[in-house]
């Protein structure tokens, strides 16, 4: 009885990678979910972000993101794989229930992107004198 | 018009009902990636505020507290700090 559910996982990396170096890691982390039959279908990069406090004695790290639907047993491989790789110093796996799953659906679909306030056009009345 | 009737703290204070604005605007799930929408929820010092305050009913009161120790577990939100906002 395979039970598929929502994740999502958000993991650190730290800074002193290369680019080509996080791009490996990352590439290795999406193969451990697929090869274990989950289906990744949404991927985000924050990039370099600083802490709001120092993690692991480093203040900034490379963030990712997956959102992917698997049966729980891949994600406890995934975790144990996670918590193994040293270059990862942080991840947080959240399971999505479905308004989770709606919200990041109108979360990319750009519901929430603020409308950036037009500002009204100054009509300058010109005096004819 | 003199100020002289005119209690000293506008009384209409009072009667300005609190409410949960998950209820009212229909937001069924806090996401814990946003810090500024949490921001709303966590004073000064960067600590949750409590329910009288932000005025949430019990259940997203709760969702906001595991959304912003998440953030906080992430590095999103800072766990305790001074001159936040």
């Amino acid at each position: 009885m395979n039970v598929t559910r929502h994740y999502e996982v958000v993991f650190i990396m730290t800074p002193v990678l290369s680019d080509s170096q996080i791009k490996e890691t990352i590439e290795k982390f999406k193969d451990v979910l697929v090869k274990n039959g989950a289906e990744v279908y949404h991927e985000e990069h924050w990039g370099l972000k600083k802490f709001a406090t120092p993690i692991k004695g480093k203040s900034s790290g490379y963030y990712h993101l997956f959102e992917y639907k698997a049966n729980p047993k891949t994600v406890l491989t995934f975790d144990v794989e996670l918590r193994r790789d040293e270059r990862i110093i942080r991840y947080l796996n959240v399971t999505l229930d479905k308004y989770g799953v709606k919200f990041n659906e109108d979360r990319r679909n750009g519901k929430f992107v603020k409308k950036e306030k037009v500002e009204k056009p100054i009509i300058e009345i010109d005096k004819d004198e | 018009m003199t100020l002289v009737n005119e209690p000293l703290h506008s009384q209409n204070k009072k009667n300005v009902r609190k409410y949960c604005r998950f209820r009212k605007y229909g937001i069924k799930y806090v996401d814990y990636k946003d810090p500024d929408f949490l921001l709303k929820f966590v004073n000064e010092q960067g600590k949750i505020l409590p329910r009288r305050i932000t005025g949430n009913s019990l259940k997203f009161q709760k969702k906001v507290a595991t959304a912003i120790k998440r953030a906080r577990h992430l590095g999103l939100l800072p766990f305790e700090t001074d001159g936040l906002k």
